[in-house]
Parts: C-alpha cells; structure tokens; sequence
C-alpha cells in the first residue's frame, strides 16, 4: 500500500505545491523572470489582480452555465435514450455500439468536425438546412457560441450517460415493472416511481463523473471559438493568462481558484445527489 | 366474487405452443394449486390470468366478465412474485401503500387500510423500513400485504415460497393458508412442490407440458391418480412403479404401489430385496430396496426404526387393494 499511496501523493501534490508556489510569485518570462535567477515575493497580488479582472466572473458563469446545460441534456437524453435501447430491437448490438461511438472521437477531432461540417455559417449543413427552409443561416459560433459549445459537449458526453443508464435500466428487475404494472401504475407512472428512482445511483455518478470533466473542457473551446464570443470558461482564462499573456503567476493564481471553484462545486452536487450514494 | 373460468386458453410463443388449448374453472374462494415439473407451463398460466402475457386464442371470465383483453391492473387480480418485486427505495408503507396510491385513494384510508394490513401480517412495526432491512420472511409478508389491501377479487402467488429456507417456508405455508381461511378470497397458486400443493389446497391442477393431467383434492389425486404421471408426482416419496411380468399378474401394463403401502413381512413376503441406502427421519425410515426383480429401486416406508442395515435380505408385502393398475397409455384402469 505504501508505493501506491506516495506515487499519488507525488502525482497530486507536485504540480499542486508548484501551482500554489507559482501563484505567490512574479513570474513573467518574456519578461526575464528566470526560475534560475529567483523570482520576486508578491504576496496575494496575483489573486486579487486574477479575481478583479473584468473577465473572472464572467467566466466563471460561462463556467457553470455550459457544465449545468451539459449535465441536464445529458442526464435528460440519456435517460431517454437508454429507455430506448433497451426495447429487444433488430441490430441492437450495432445500434448500441455506434451510440457509443461519440464517445472515442477525441474532442479536438469531434469539435472540428462539428465546427466546420455543421456549423460552418457557409458550407455547414445546419447551413444548407437552414437554407432549405428559406432562413438565414446563424452564425453558430459567433452569435450563439455557449449554446455551440453546449451542443459539440453534450455530444461528446451523452454516450457516456447513455452506456452507464442503459447498464442500470438493465439491472432493473423486471419482476417489479411487472408488479407494478399489476398495481395499477400506468407507464408513465412506472417510469416515475419505479424506472426512475431505479436509476438515481446511476444518474448521480454520471453526474459526479461528468461534472469533474466538464470543469476542465478545454479542447472544444479552443479549436471552435478561441474563447471569444463570451465562451471563455475558467479553465480557458487561465490558459490565456498563463500562456498568452505569459504571466505564469497570474494564471497559477486562477489555477487555486479553480480549485475552489470545483470543490464548491462539489460540495453542492454531493449535498444534492450524493446521499443517493449511501443506500 | 372470484370465479376464474378459462376457456380454451392457448399461449404460443412464436410457433411453439406452451399452452394447448385448455378448460379450467376455478370457483369462487378456492384454493387452487397449480403444480408440475419446471417448464410445463404453469407460471404461464398463471402470468395469463394474471394479463402478464397475452392469451393466443381462448377466454378469461373473472367475475363473469370476459378479461382476456384486460390490461392487468382492470382484472381485480393482484399477484405475489417469486422475488417479492419490492420496491427497494419506497418504505414498507409506502410499498404496501403503492397500489392504494395508484388507484387514488384519500390518504387517510390508505393509511387506515396499511394499518390494517400490517396488523394483519405483523408488520406494524416495520412500516417505516425499506425492503433491504428485511428479512425473506418479512419481506415475503410485505409483498403479501401489498397484494391484500387492494382487495383483489383473487390473488396469484408465483412460486412465493421458493426463496425462503425449509423452516421458514413451513411457517409461511400455514400463515398463508391461515390467511385464505380468514380472507375467504380465491387464492390461485404456483409450485413445483407437491408437497406445498398437497397441504395448502383445495384444489390441485397437475400440468405437465401445459396440459391440465388431473383435476382434483389432494386426497383424490393421491388415492385416485388418472395416470402414471400424476401417480409419480403427487406423494413423497414417489411411487413405485413397476412394470413386466409382476404387472401382468394385474392385467395391466405397469402397476403402482406407494413406499406406505409395502409391509416390511417377517418370513416369507409376496417381494424380496436387498436393503440400499436408508433415509432415517425418525419416525419414518425409507429404505431403498434392490434386486428385487421387479423395479431398478422399490421405496419403502417404516414406521419407526427397523433394525435393517445396508445390504440386509428384506422381505416385503404389498398392500394388494392399494395396487394402483395402468394401461399401455399410462391412464388408470378402473
């Protein structure tokens, strides 16, 4: 137990300390700022400089409005789906696997393919549909960037919720549905009482789950919209902090809010669905 | 108020016919038991009364009105399953509640009729535990509860002893009988153990291969089985049968004589064997005789203990007038 217990607590706590370390520092390189020759002590500047920025609060709540709008599609159609595809069907097995495929498309690749085959306000099939109709095109990743991003993501994810609700619906005995049925529950009323509080302990791990990942979407956001249009999330500011402008100390700062930020986070989900855990 | 008549009930399952066409009443606050070897059709029967499954062809009357196209919660039945089917996340209240809530009752006589209920099956004290706190018994109770407060014009029970262990499935037999006494409801129930058939019903429907073999009281099909296969069902331990030049002295193709219908004979007995493997219960004892002539195995009943070893000379003698005689298609021969 010991190696396994220090190898993590290397894993998790080196870029930790280097963060926090970083965070209390100047550290600027174009600027000169060597890790060789020392770098300056500026106490909680970088913090208070990072939180009054005028963009920290604006993306915290593109944070949480693409990690919620993500989260509620994907449980919803998830749950839809996984009803679905669990009725007996011809080609079940193929059907389910190319549900599931999304899901290895790596997101630069997914986004791309979304933004240039769907998106394109020219060429893009949302485009020539929109045409078919007699509407103008949108311009999806400049006029309606969070709602893009929230579809390319969803995309991603609702394979995942779908193959985790799809293992629990089937695991549900159908004895009950039965018994159920028997009591007088219409269909709708068996997915309510029965089908659904089923499902609970599924839904709060994929919620869990996808919560920890959505925090830190990067790739979609990067290769779509470049942060502009209002899409900056907190992890995309940092990475403009850090790397654009070069201020290491800067973004290191917003990387400790980060984590408090996903902590909090946290701590509300686990208030909200973690009690479904403990049965 | 719970007269079950089926008229020529047929179930297939694409082209395989489980259930051939079948005629069977089950008159009102009767005890009927549904009894037979795994997959001869009788918990899809069972499921077809219930409306689980949808007949092919044929009626249902329950009540004297036509069910078969009934969807399961209009047909007044309610039904115990094998695995209780307890909702694991609602409380014992709310799961006994259930039903009551579905058909939108007002919430003080549903909790007036839970109360009853539980009184009934000595629950009160359990109501506000889940399923999973539960042990089989209780569990078995509470989906026994969930049945009656709906006050179903017949209840079904599928099997609902077979996940209990042998002390608690006696006790549940009787309580369940106990019941039906007092509710005076039809009760309609599946088993593979005859034994349960023989001591819980009024009325037992042998099946085998989803045809009805006999009809009848468990003391009519034990002293009158109608063929060689309800013969060899019904009674513990089996019948011996037995068949060749011993069944011929009979005019018959094979004859039958149950292991208590065999005296173990002092000198010279009609049989005689060499002692097998013996079954010691204490106030019986089984011995398995061999070599005798007539049968791979004859089983016989003692009262007692007999001084009888393994591999011991036994002689033995039937009880010539509880001979029961079979013609070559296996029907009785009167």
């Amino acid at each position: 137990m010991a190696p396994a217990v220090f190898l993590l607590l290397v894993w998790m706590l080196v870029p930790l300390i280097t963060t926090l370390f970083f965070s209390f520092k100047k550290y600027l390189p174009l600027r000169g700022d060597e890790l060789g020759k020392g770098l300056d002590w500026v106490g909680f500047e970088n913090y208070s400089r990072f939180l009054n920025s005028s963009s920290f609060w604006p993306s915290v709540q593109t944070t949480l409005l693409i990690v919620g709008s993500v989260l509620v599609i994907t449980v919803v159609l998830g749950v839809l789906l996984a009803l679905l595809l669990d009725q007996p069907m011809w080609g079940q097995g193929i059907v389910r696997i190319l549900i599931i495929s999304p899901f290895f498309v790596m997101p630069t690749v997914s986004a791309l393919v979304w933004k240039n085959m769907f998106m394109d306000s020219n060429y893009g099939l949302f485009a020539h549909l929109w045409r078919f109709f007699g509407a103008e095109p949108v311009q999806w990743l400049s006029q309606s960037s969070i709602e893009s991003i929230i579809m390319i993501v969803s995309w991603q994810w609702l394979p995942f919720a779908t193959l985790i609700l799809l293992t629990a619906i089937q695991s549900l005995d159908s004895e009950q549905l039965e018994a159920s049925e028997m009591d007088g529950a219409p269909v709708l009323k068996r997915f309510w009482y029965i089908i659904l509080p089923h499902l609970g302990r599924a839904i709060t791990v994929v919620i869990l789950i996808q919560t920890i990942f959505l925090l830190a979407v990067f790739a979609e956001i990067f290769v779509t919209t470049g942060g502009a249009f209002g899409s900056r999330t907190l992890t995309y500011l940092i990475f403009q902090r850090v790397l654009e402008s070069q201020n290491v100390g800067l973004g290191s700062a917003g990387g400790v809010y980060a984590i408090i930020l996903a902590n909090i986070v946290a701590l509300f989900l686990m208030r909200i669905v973690g009690k479904n855990l403990d049965q | 108020m719970g007269q079950i008549v089926l008229k020529k009930v047929q179930k297939k399952f694409d082209d395989v016919e489980v259930i051939p066409p079948l005629d069977l009443t089950i008159e009102d606050g009767e005890f009927t038991v549904f009894v037979g070897p795994s997959g001869c059709g009788k918990s899809t029967l069972l499921r077809l009364i219930a409306g689980l499954e949808d007949v092919t062809a044929g009626s249902i009357e329950i009540d004297g009105k036509e069910a078969a196209d009934l969807p399961p919660a209009k047909r007044g039945l309610s039904m115990v399953f094998q695995s209780y089917a307890l909702y694991p996340h609602m409380s014992v209240r709310k799961n006994i509640a259930f039903p009551l809530k579905m058909a939108k009752m007002d919430s003080a006589e549903i909790k007036k009729r839970v109360e009853a209920a539980a009184e009934v099956l000595n629950l009160t004290s359990y109501l506000d535990r889940r399923p999973g706190q539960l042990s089989g018994g209780q569990r078995q109770r509470v989906a026994i509860g969930r049945s009656i407060v709906r006050e179903p014009s017949a209840f079904l029970f599928d099997e609902p002893l077979s996940n209990l262990d042998a002390a608690l499935r006696v006790g549940m037999r009787m309580e369940i009988s106990e019941l039906h006494k007092r509710l005076d409801t039809t009760m309609v129930y599946v088993t593979h153990d005859q034994v349960e058939a023989m001591t819980m019903a009024d009325k037992i429907v042998v099946l085998q291969a989803g045809v009805v073999e006999q009809v009848g009281s468990p003391l009519d099909l034990y002293h009158s089985p109608k063929n060689k296969f309800v013969a060899g069902f019904i009674g513990s331990p089996k019948m011996n049968l037995i068949e060749g030049d011993e069944a011929k002295k009979h005019n018959a193709q094979t004859i039958g004589i149950r292991p208590e219908h065999i005296a173990v004979a002092d000198g010279n007995g009609e049989w005689s064997g060499v002692v097998g493997v013996s079954e010691h219960l204490g106030s019986d004892t089984f011995f398995h005789v061999h070599d005798t002539g007539l049968a791979d195995m004859i089983t016989v009943r003692v009262e007692g203990d007999v001084g009888l070893k393994y591999g011991d000379k036994i002689n033995l003698s039937p009880r010539q007038d509880l001979i029961h005689k079979f013609d070559q298609q296996g029907d009785r021969i009167v």
